[in-house]
C-alpha cells in the first residue's frame, strides 16, 4: 500500500482569522491607526505606519517618554505579523527573531517562537521549524496551546517522524479546534509508520465525525476519499464504495468521489451499479476533469451492460462536447496569450472579498478561468496570483508617488516665488525692529537691577519724580552760584535754598516706600509688555523660520526619492511582467494538459461512438437471448 | 469490446505520460514562483521604505510641526453602537467627514484607530464640532453633536475622539 503524504495544515489559517487588535489603553494613536489599517487588511498602510512610529520611537533620547513605549512589545510583535500577512517571509522572520531576543515575558517569546516556527515550516524549512519550536517552554498562551501541538506534529511528519507526530497528535484529538484536522493528520502519520490497519481505523473515524463546519467537513470528505483510493488499491472495492458514498455530494471532492465510486464498481464488474454516480457526474459542470471522464465512462458502462444503442448516443453526447470544450480551451489560451487573464486578475472589484478568486468563473468575458479553478487554488499559484495583485497595487502606489512629487516641487516652487522678494524687506525692517527691542530690553534691565539695589541700598534721590529733579538741580545751581557770592542778604539766601532743599529732601524720604511700591509696579507692568513682545518676537522668528522652511531644503530629498520611486517602479514593472509570464505560462501549460487530455478523451469517443453504433446494430440484428446477455459477459 | 477496453488502457496509459510530463513542470514552474517570491519580497520592502521617507517629507512640507493638527477617530470598548458616519468642523468650518464600511466599522470595534483628518491650525484656542449619526442596537438612530475646545500649541497637536452610544469624549495625546 503506498505511503499518502498529504497531511493537512491549519495553523496560519486559524491566526489569520484574528485580527490585530490594539490593547484597551491606547496610549499611541499612530499605533492604532496602524492596527485600524490591519484590521482591514490593508497591510502596507499598516507597516508603512508602524514603520515610521518604530523608527521615530527608536530615534528619540528618552524612549520611556515616548508614547509608544507603552505598547513597544505589541508593536514589535505586530510589525513581524503584519509582515507575514503581507507575505514578507524574511522581514517577518527577523521582526519575529528581535521579539523572541529582547526581553520579553514568557507568554510573548513563546508566542512568537511559535509563529516564527510557523514560517519556517510554511518555506519548507522543518529542521527550523522544530527549533523553533523547541524555544518554547513553561507557560504557552491557551490561544495557541494546540495549534503549536499541532504544527510540531506536522514538523515531524514533514521530517520523517511520524512516530512522534502520532503521539502529538494522539494528545490533540480531543482539541475542538482541530477536530477533524487531528484525526486525518494521525490517520496519515500512523500511515507513514507503517500501521496500516491502525491508520485504517483511524481514518475511519475520522471519516464520520459529527461536524458541521465547512473545513472539518472538508478533512472529513478528504479522510473517506484516501480510505476509499486505499482500499481500490488494496481491490477491496465493497469496502471502496463504502468509503466514496460517505463523501457529500456537495463538497469539494464529490466529483471525485462520485467518479471513484463508478471506478469501484466497475472493478468488481457491477456495471450496474456504476451507471448511477457518472449518471450523476456527467450532468456536472462540464470543465471538471472528472465530468469530462464520466462523459466518457458512462456509455462504457452501458456498453458493457450491453445497451449499445444508449451508449452510442452518449458517447455521441460527449464527442459533441469534448469538441465544445476544445474550442473553449483554445479560445482560453488565446485570450491568456493576449493578456485578458492578467487584465482579469486586477479588476478591482473581484479583490473585495476573500473569494475573488472563486468569483473569477464569473466574469462573462474571461472564459479561461474556467478551467483553471483547480490550478488557481493551488498554494503555489495562490501565492504568485497574490504577488501580482501586490505589484500592481505598488505600481499604482508609485505612478501616485511621481505625482505627488511633482505636485510637491510645484507647491515649493510657488513657495520660494512668494517668499524670496518679499523676505528681504521683512528681514531688513525686523533688523531695525530687533535693534530697538535689545535697547529697550537693556534699558529695562538696567531699571530692574536699579531697583534691585534700592531694596538694599535705599537711594530716595533716585526715586525723585521730574519737576523734583528739575527742582534739586535749580537748588543746586543756586548753591553753587551762592557759594562764591557776596553780600548783604546772602545768609539767608542760602538759608532759604537750605529750606527749599530740606523740603523736598523730606519729601523723598517720607514718601520714598510708596515711590519703591510704585516704581516696582511699573517695573511689573512693564514685564508684562515686555512678554507680549517676546511672545510676538518668537511668533515672528518661527514664523520666518517657517516660511523659509517652506521652500528650502527638500530639492535633494525630493530628488532622492524620485531616483528610489523610479528604480523601484523599474523593478515592480519588470517584476509584474515576469510574474505575469509566469502566471500566463503556467495558466496556458494548465489549458494544454486538458487540451490534451481532452484529445484523447475525443479520439476515443470517435472511435468508441462507431463502435458502439455497430454494436448495437449487430445486437439488433441477433436473437432475443442475445439481446439480453448480462453486464460484462465476455464481450 | 476487446478493443475498447485495449483502448481504455491506452487511455489512461496516455493521460498518466501527460501527467508525469505535468509534475515535471510543476516542480520546475514552483522553483521560478519561489525565485520571484523573494524579489517581490525585496521590492516590497524597498518600497516601504520609499513610502516612509516620502510620508516624513509630506509631514514637514504640508503639516509644520508648529500648525499641524490631526483628529482621530476611536469607538468606545464594548459600545454596541453602529457608527455610520461622522462629520468634523474646525471654527465653523467642515474639514471632515466619513462613511463607514462594514470593514471599516469592524476595524474600529477590533481596537484600531482612524486618523479622519490632518490639517493646519495657528496656535491658539479653538473649537471642534464632532457630529456623529448611527444606530444603537435596539435599531433606533441615533445622532449626536458636540463642541469642544482645545488649544494648539507650537508643536504638533493630535486629538482623539472616542466615540460611543452614551458620550462623545476628547482625549489629547
Amino acid at each position: 500500500m503506498p505511503r499518502a503524504t498529504l497531511i493537512v495544515g491549519l495553523g496560519l489559517a486559524s491566526a489569520l482569522a484574528t485580527g490585530a487588535c490594539a490593547s484597551k489603553d491606547l496610549r499611541d494613536l499612530y499605533f492604532g491607526e496602524a492596527v485600524y489599517y490591519a484590521n482591514q487588511g490593508h497591510y502596507f498602510e499598516a507597516l508603512e505606519r508602524l514603520d515610521a512610529e518604530l523608527a521615530l520611537h527608536k530615534g528619540v533620547d528618552e524612549p520611556q517618554r515616548d508614547s509608544l513605549h507603552y505598547h513597544i512589545g505589541e508593536a514589535e510583535f505586530s510589525v513581524g505579523d503584519f509582515e507575514l500577512y503581507y507575505r514578507m517571509h524574511h522581514r517577518a522572520g527577523h521582526a519575529i527573531k528581535a521579539v523572541l531576543e529582547g526581553a520579553v515575558d514568557e507568554n510573548v517569546r513563546n508566542e512568537a517562537a511559535y509563529r516564527l516556527a510557523r514560517i519556517h515550516f510554511q518555506k519548507d524549512q522543518a529542521a527550523d521549524a522544530l527549533v523553533a519550536l523547541d524555544r518554547i517552554t513553561g507557560k504557552v498562551p491557551v490561544a495557541i496551546r494546540d495549534d503549536v501541538e499541532f504544527l510540531r506534529a506536522n514538523v515531524y511528519l514533514a521530517l520523517g517522524r511520524p512516530g512522534d507526530a502520532a503521539a502529538v497528535l494522539k494528545r490533540l484529538q480531543s482539541a475542538q479546534s482541530l477536530t477533524g484536522f487531528a484525526a486525518y493528520n494521525l490517520g496519515i502519520a500512523m500511515l507513514q509508520e507503517g500501521r496500516e490497519q491502525d491508520a485504517i481505523s483511524q481514518l475511519d473515524r475520522a471519516g464520520q465525525l459529527k461536524v458541521s463546519d465547512a473545513g472539518p467537513l472538508a478533512i472529513r470528505d478528504k479522510s473517506n476519499m484516501l480510505l476509499g483510493k486505499l482500499m481500490l488499491e488494496a481491490t477491496d472495492f465493497p469496502h471502496a464504495q463504502q468509503y466514496f458514498d460517505r463523501v457529500r455530494l456537495d463538497g469539494p471532492f464529490s466529483n471525485q468521489a462520485l467518479l471513484s465510486s463508478g471506478w469501484a464498481d466497475v472493478s468488481s464488474q457491477n456495471f450496474e451499479r456504476a451507471v448511477v454516480p457518472w449518471s450523476i457526474l456527467a450532468k456536472r459542470e462540464v470543465t471538471d476533469a472528472a465530468v469530462q471522464e464520466a462523459l466518457l465512462a458512462l456509455p462504457y458502462a452501458y456498453s458493457k451492460l450491453n445497451v449499445h444503442g444508449r451508449a452510442a448516443v452518449l458517447y455521441g453526447d460527449a464527442l459533441k462536447s469534448f469538441g465544445e470544450e476544445l474550442n473553449k480551451v483554445d479560445a482560453s489560451i488565446k485570450s491568456i496569450a493576449d493578456g485578458r487573464f492578467l487584465k482579469a486578475l486586477v479588476r478591482e472589484e473581484l479583490q473585495q472579498d476573500k473569494g475573488w478568486v472563486i468569483r473569477l468563473r464569473t466574469l462573462p468575458d474571461s472564459p479561461e478561468t474556467f478551467y483553471l479553478m483547480q490550478l488557481m487554488a493551488s498554494n503555489d499559484f495562490q501565492t504568485a496570483l497574490q504577488n501580482y495583485l501586490d505589484l500592481e497595487e505598488l505600481r499604482k502606489k508609485m505612478a501616485g508617488w511621481q505625482k505627488s512629487l511633482d505636485a510637491y516641487e510645484d507647491m515649493i516652487r510657488l513657495r520660494r516665488q512668494n517668499y524670496e522678494p518679499l523676505l528681504p524687506g521683512i528681514d531688513s525692517q525686523f533688523r531695525e525692529l530687533d535693534a530697538q527691542i535689545r535697547l529697550r530690553m537693556e534699558q529695562r534691565n538696567h531699571l530692574q537691577q536699579r531697583l534691585h539695589q534700592l531694596l538694599v541700598e535705599p537711594r530716595p534721590d533716585l526715586l525723585a519724580n521730574t519737576d523734583e529733579r528739575i527742582a534739586l538741580d535749580r537748588i543746586h545751581a543756586v548753591e553753587q552760584a551762592l557759594e562764591h557770592a557776596h553780600g548783604a542778604n546772602v545768609d539767608q539766601l542760602k538759608q532759604r535754598v537750605k529750606r527749599l532743599k530740606g523740603t523736598i529732601t523730606w519729601t523723598l524720604y517720607t514718601t520714598y516706600p510708596e515711590r519703591l511700591t510704585e516704581a516696582h509696579e511699573h517695573l511689573n507692568a512693564l514685564n508684562a509688555d515686555i512678554a507680549v513682545l517676546t511672545k510676538q518676537y518668537q511668533e515672528f522668528v518661527r514664523t520666518r523660520q517657517a516660511a523659509e522652511h517652506s521652500y528650502l531644503g527638500y530639492g535633494e530629498t525630493i530628488s532622492r526619492l524620485r531616483t528610489r520611486a523610479a528604480e523601484a517602479l523599474q523593478n515592480v514593472n519588470q517584476l509584474m511582467a515576469q510574474q505575469g509570464h509566469l502566471i500566463e505560462t503556467v495558466a496556458i501549460d494548465e489549458l494544454k494538459n486538458r487540451r490534451a487530455r481532452l484529445e484523447v478523451y475525443q479520439t476515443q469517443a470517435r472511435y468508441a461512438v462507431a463502435d458502439s453504433y455497430d454494436r448495437a446494430a449487430k445486437t439488433q440484428a441477433a436473437p432475443a437471448p442475445e439481446q439480453a446477455a448480462p453486464a460484462g459477459g465476455g464481450h | 469490446m476487446r478493443t475498447l477496453r485495449k483502448f481504455w488502457i491506452a487511455t489512461i496509459a496516455a493521460l498518466g505520460v501527460l501527467a508525469s510530463a505535468s509534475s515535471v513542470a510543476d516542480a520546475s514552474y514552483r522553483e521560478q514562483m519561489k525565485g520571484l517570491d523573494e524579489q517581490v519580497q525585496e521590492v516590497k520592502s524597498d518600497v516601504l521604505s520609499i513610502a516612509a521617507e516620502l510620508a516624513r517629507l509630506e509631514e514637514r512640507l504640508l503639516y509644520p510641526s508648529n500648525t499641524h493638527l490631526a483628529v482621530f477617530i476611536a469607538l468606545a470598548e464594548r459600545d454596541t453602537l453602529r457608527l455610520d458616519a461622522v462629520q468634523i468642523q474646525i471654527d465653523g468650518q467642515p474639514v471632515a467627514h466619513s462613511i463607514y464600511s462594514f470593514k471599516e466599522l469592524e476595524a474600529l470595534q477590533k481596537g484600531g484607530v482612524q486618523r479622519i483628518y490632518t490639517g493646519n491650525v495657528t496656535t491658539g484656542e479653538h473649537q471642534i464640532e464632532v457630529s456623529i449619526a448611527g444606530k444603537l442596537d435596539t435599531g433606533k438612530d441615533y445622532a449626536r453633536t458636540e463642541h469642544f475646545a482645545f488649544t494648539k500649541g507650537i508643536e504638533p497637536k493630535l486629538i482623539g475622539v472616542t466615540l460611543g452610544s452614551s458620550q462623545l469624549q476628547l482625549g489629547d495625546w
